[in-house]
C-alpha cells in the first residue's frame, strides 16, 4: 500500500464531507425518534383507550402504515405535501426537506413505537391496572400514571430496535430529496472514484455500526437494569 | 426427524432453481420479455443503449421506443443494415454508460452522451449528432427568468446526481434554492405545481418534456443556453463503425431527416435548436 | 392484560359523550380530507388527463404488471437466499466450535447495522463496475444480494433464538439418546425451531417486500420504478405513486394475515412458541434481546 494510493483516499473523504453526511443522519435519526416516540405513545393510548372509535383509528394508521414501504411514504410527502398541497416546512430548501425527511422517519416508525409499547403493555399485570382502578383513577390518569410508565421499561427492547431500524432508515430519507446523507454520499463518492469502491463502502458501513452498536449495548442494560422484577 | 431439516433446506434449493429458470419482466415492455437474458451482442441485431425515460429523447412508451435519440438511432441503424426490428433498445442510466460500453453489452449509445476529453479515454465517439446547451425550463407567462444571473432567490430544481443545478450554484448564482429529485417529470409537477421557478437541464431534454401531452403549452425552454453539449454516439474502443456512423448522420441531416426528427420530438413547445451550432458536423474519427 | 380492567362499560352519560367525541373526531379528519381534496382539485389533479394514463390497459400491462413481476421475482430470491443463509448462519452462532460461531457472528452483526439501501448501492457499482461479465443484470442482483444479507442475518438470529427458547427437555432428551450435540440440534431441536419460527419468517417476507422497493433508487425496474417510467412521460407521479402504494399495501397486508393464519395453525406442531411476531421485529427476537427491526 503506496503513500499515493492512501493520500488518494483520506483526500477523498475530506472532498466529501464524510462526517457531515455522517452528522446529518444522525440528526435525523434523532428528531425522528422524538417525533416516533411522540406519535407513538398516542397511538399505543388509543388503541387501549375506551373508544372504540379511537382504537379502530389507531389500529387502522398502523396496519396501513407498517405495510408501505418506507421510500413511498418518503416520495408521497414531496409530490404531495410539499408539490400539490404547498405545504412548506422552511423556505430554505436545505431544511425543508431535511424537515420533511424527519416526518416520514418520525410518522413512519411511529408505527412500529405503538406496537412496541403494546408489547410493553402486555406485560404489565392485570392487578396493576385492577389497583390503579380501585383507588378511583380514570382512564387517561391510570395510563399516565401506572400503566405506561411500567410499559415503557418492558419496551425499552424493542424501542431500542426501532431505534436501530430508524438509524438505518435515515438513509431512505434520500427519497425526500435529502440528497446530502450518508448513501448519496456514498453513491456520488463511488461514481466519480470506482478505484476505492471497497474502501468507500467499508467506511461508511463501519461507520453505522459503530453508530448500532452502542445503541444495542445500551438497549440490552437499560432493559436489564429497569425490567420490572416480578 | 433428520430428514424434515434435509427436506426443508432441499426444498429452499429447489425453489431457488425454479425461481433462477423464470426471467425478470421487462418495464414499459410487453411483459415477460427475455431481452436482458441474453448476453449476445451482434450476429442479427444491434444493441442500441437508449434512455429509457426521458420523453422527447429516449423513452419507452408502452411496447415501442420514442424519441429523438431513438429516431437518429434508428436511422443510423439502417445506414448500417439493421432494419428496424433488428435493433434491441437496452436501458443505459447515464452513470453505466462507459461501462455498458466497454464490457460489449451494447454496440451503441444513443443517450444525451455528451463528448468529453475524459470519456475519451474509456470509450470512443463518433458524432456529435446535435448540440444542446443547458438551459432553463419556466411557466409559459414567466417573465424574470432570462437566464441562469435571474436565479438569485429563485427555486430551482434538477435531477439526483445532475452537475447542471451546481454549476449554476458555482458560477452564476449562489442565493438559488436548489432540489434535485430523481426524474425531470417530478421537477415538471413541481414547476406546474408552483414550487419551484425553473428546472435546469440541456435544452432539447428540457423541451422533450415541455411537448409531452400533459404539460403543453403550461411551459416554456428560457432559450439562453449557457452550456455546450456535444451528443455522440458512444462506441467501444474497438468499433470500426465510426465512420459508417459519421456518414449516415450526415446523411440524415442532408436529406433532412434530421430536421423532421428534432421538430417532431419537440412539437408545439417553440423550441428551435442553437442554430449556431446545429446542425454539427462530425469530428473526425479517432 | 386486557384493557377493558382499565375502564368501566360507559353509562349514559359516558355513551352521549362518546358519541359527540366521535362526530368531532369524524368532522375533523374529513375536514383534513376535504381542505386535501379541494386543493388538489384546484391544482388538477383530479383530471382524467392525469388519472387516465394511470389506471388505463396500457399503464398495467406494459409498467405496473412487469413491474409488479420483478418486485415479487427479487423478493422471491431474496426469501429462498435468505432462509438458507440463515439457518447456516444461525446454526453457525450455535456451533460448539468457537471460531465458526465467531466468524458467524461478526457476520451477522455486521449486516445487521448496515442499512439496506448502503448495501444496494454498493453491489450495484460493484457488479456494474468489476463484474460485468459474470452479473447480468446488476441492479437485480444487487438487490437481492442486499435483501439476503440482511434478512438473512434477522432469519439467522430467529433460528438461534428459536433453539435458545425450546424447552430444555428437547435438547436434553437428545443428548440422552445418544445423539451428540450437532446431531441434537440438526434432528431434534432445529426441525421444531423452524416450525416455531415459520410465521416469523412470513412476517419477515412482509420487511423483504417493502425493502425490495428500495430498489427504485438504483434504478432496478421493480413497481415504482416502472411506476416512475411511465409516469415520466404521462406527468402524472402522483397518480402513479398512488397506483403503485396500494399495490404494495394490499400485497403486504395479505402476507400479514397469512402470517397470523399460520402462527395459529402451527403451534400445535411444536413445542415452541409460534409468534408472527409485529412485522418488525418478530416478538421471538424480541424475547431474546435480539434486535430486527427495519422498514
Amino acid at each position: 500500500m503506496d503513500d499515493d494510493y492512501l493520500s488518494g483516499f483520506t483526500a477523498l473523504l475530506v472532498q466529501y464531507d464524510v462526517l457531515g453526511a455522517f452528522w446529518t443522519n444522525i440528526q435525523l435519526t434523532f428528531f425522528g425518534a422524538l417525533l416516533a416516540l411522540v406519535v407513538g405513545t398516542v397511538l399505543a393510548v388509543m388503541r387501549i383507550s375506551p373508544l372504540p372509535s379511537l382504537a379502530w383509528a389507531g389500529g387502522a394508521y398502523v396496519n396501513i402504515v407498517r405495510n408501505t414501504p418506507l421510500t413511498v411514504i418518503m416520495t408521497f410527502l414531496v409530490l404531495g405535501a410539499w408539490t400539490q398541497l404547498g405545504l412548506s416546512l422552511s423556505t430554505n430548501f436545505t431544511w425543508n426537506f431535511f424537515w420533511f425527511g424527519v416526518v416520514g422517519l418520525g410518522f413512519y416508525h411511529a408505527s412500529f413505537v405503538c406496537e412496541a409499547i403494546r408489547a410493553g403493555v402486555n406485560t404489565v399485570p392485570v392487578g396493576q391496572a385492577e389497583a390503579a382502578r380501585a383507588i378511583g383513577l380514570p382512564f387517561l390518569s391510570a395510563a399516565r400514571l401506572v400503566i405506561l410508565p411500567q410499559a415503557f421499561r418492558g419496551a425499552i427492547a424493542p424501542l431500542g430496535n426501532t431505534l436501530i431500524a430508524l438509524l438505518k432508515n435515515s438513509t431512505v430519507a434520500a427519497a425526500a430529496s435529502v440528497t446530502w446523507e450518508t448513501s448519496s454520499v456514498m453513491k456520488t463518492m463511488i461514481e466519480f472514484q470506482p478505484n476505492y469502491i471497497w474502501e468507500i463502502f467499508l467506511t461508511f458501513a463501519i461507520g453505522y455500526v459503530i453508530l448500532v452498536i452502542p445503541i444495542g449495548l445500551l438497549t440490552t442494560w437499560m432493559s436489564n437494569r429497569l425490567a420490572v422484577k416480578r | 426427524m433428520r430428514k424434515r431439516t434435509t427436506g426443508l433446506l432441499a426444498l429452499a434449493a429447489t425453489a431457488a432453481l425454479t425461481l433462477s429458470a423464470c426471467s425478470g419482466a421487462e418495464v414499459g415492455g410487453s411483459g415477460g420479455g427475455d431481452a436482458s437474458a441474453s448476453g449476445s451482442a451482434g450476429g442479427d441485431t444491434i444493441r442500441i443503449g437508449i434512455k429509457f425515460d426521458q420523453p422527447g429523447l429516449g423513452y419507452q412508451d408502452g411496447d415501442q421506443y420514442t424519441g429523438f435519440d431513438v429516431d437518429v438511432a434508428t436511422y443510423v441503424a439502417e445506414k448500417l443494415g439493421y432494419s428496424a426490428d433488428q435493433i434491441e433498445f437496452v436501458e443505459s442510466p447515464s452513470a453505466q454508460r462507459e461501462q455498458m460500453l466497454q464490457t460489449g453489452q451494447v454496440d451503441m449509445i444513443f443517450a444525451t452522451y455528451s463528448i468529453t476529453d475524459e470519456r475519451k479515454q474509456v470509450v470512443n465517439f463518433a458524432g456529435p449528432y446535435f448540440v444542446a446547451g443547458q438551459d432553463l425550463l419556466v411557466a409559459a407567462d414567466n417573465t424574470d427568468i432570462t437566464g441562469p444571473e435571474s436565479l438569485n432567490g429563485k427555486n430551482l430544481c434538477s435531477v439526483t446526481g445532475s452537475t447542471s443545478a451546481q454549476r449554476i450554484k458555482d458560477e452564476y448564482a449562489e442565493g438559488v434554492n436548489l432540489v434535485e429529485r430523481p426524474g425531470y417529470s417530478e421537477c415538471v409537477t413541481a414547476l406546474t405545481g408552483g414550487q419551484v421557478d425553473a428546472v435546469t437541464t440541456d435544452d432539447i431534454i428540457l423541451a422533450g418534456l415541455a411537448a409531452t401531452p400533459a404539460n403543453q403549452g403550461k411551459l416554456k425552454v428560457v432559450g439562453n443556453p449557457f452550456s455546450e453539449e456535444r451528443y455522440g454516439v458512444g462506441i467501444p474502443k474497438d468499433s470500426d463503425r465510426c465512420e459508417a456512423i459519421n456518414e449516415a448522420i450526415a446523411a440524415m441531416i442532408e436529406d433532412g431527416s434530421w430536421e423532421e426528427a428534432v421538430s417532431k420530438n419537440t412539437e408545439g413547445t417553440g423550441y428551435t435548436p442553437n442554430a449556431e451550432m446545429n446542425p454539427p458536423s462530425q469530428d473526425a474519427c479517432a | 392484560m386486557s384493557s377493558s380492567v382499565l375502564f368501566d362499560a360507559p353509562g349514559p352519560r359516558g355513551r352521549r359523550r362518546q358519541t359527540v367525541g366521535n362526530v368531532v373526531g369524524v368532522v375533523v379528519v374529513l375536514g383534513v380530507l376535504a381542505w386535501m381534496l379541494v386543493v388538489l382539485n384546484t391544482k388538477g389533479q383530479f383530471s382524467a388527463d392525469l388519472w387516465q394514463p394511470a389506471l388505463d390497459a396500457r399503464a398495467w400491462q406494459s409498467y405496473y404488471v412487469p413491474g409488479l413481476v420483478n418486485t415479487l421475482r427479487a423478493a422471491a430470491f431474496a426469501t429462498v437466499g435468505a432462509v438458507v443463509f440463515g439457518i447456516v448462519f444461525g446454526m453457525g452462532r450455535l456451533s460448539h466450535l468457537r471460531a465458526v460461531r465467531w466468524v458467524s457472528s461478526v457476520a451477522v452483526e455486521f449486516f445487521r447495522a448496515v442499512p439496506v439501501l448502503m448495501m444496494m448501492i454498493f453491489f450495484n457499482a460493484l457488479f456494474g463496475f468489476f463484474f460485468r461479465e459474470v452479473v447480468a443484470e446488476p441492479a437485480f442482483t444487487a438487490v437481492v444480494v442486499a435483501l439476503i444479507l440482511y434478512n438473512g442475518s434477522v432469519i439467522a438470529e430467529l433460528v438461534r433464538s428459536g433453539v435458545n427458547n425450546l424447552p430444555r427437555g428437547q435438547g436434553e432428551a437428545g443428548l440422552s439418546i445418544g445423539l451428540t450435540r450437532g446431531q441434537t440440534l440438526r434432528s431434534v431441536q432445529l426441525p421444531q425451531a423452524l416450525i416455531a419460527m415459520l410465521p416469523a419468517v412470513v412476517s419477515q417476507l412482509v420487511v423483504v417486500l417493502k425493502d425490495s422497493a428500495l430498489g427504485q433508487l438504483i434504478a432496478y425496474g421493480e413497481l415504482l420504478r416502472s411506476a416512475q417510467v411511465l409516469q415520466s412521460g404521462s406527468g402524472n407521479p402522483l397518480q402513479t405513486l398512488f397506483v403503485a402504494a396500494v399495490l404494495f399495501i394490499l400485497l403486504n397486508a395479505l402476507l400479514s394475515w397469512v402470517a397470523h393464519r399460520l402462527a395459529r395453525r402451527l403451534s400445535s406442531r411444536t413445542s415452541g412458541r409460534t409468534d408472527e411476531g409485529p412485522g418488525i421485529g418478530p416478538s421471538i427476537a424480541m424475547r431474546a434481546g435480539g434486535g430486527i427491526p427495519q422498514t
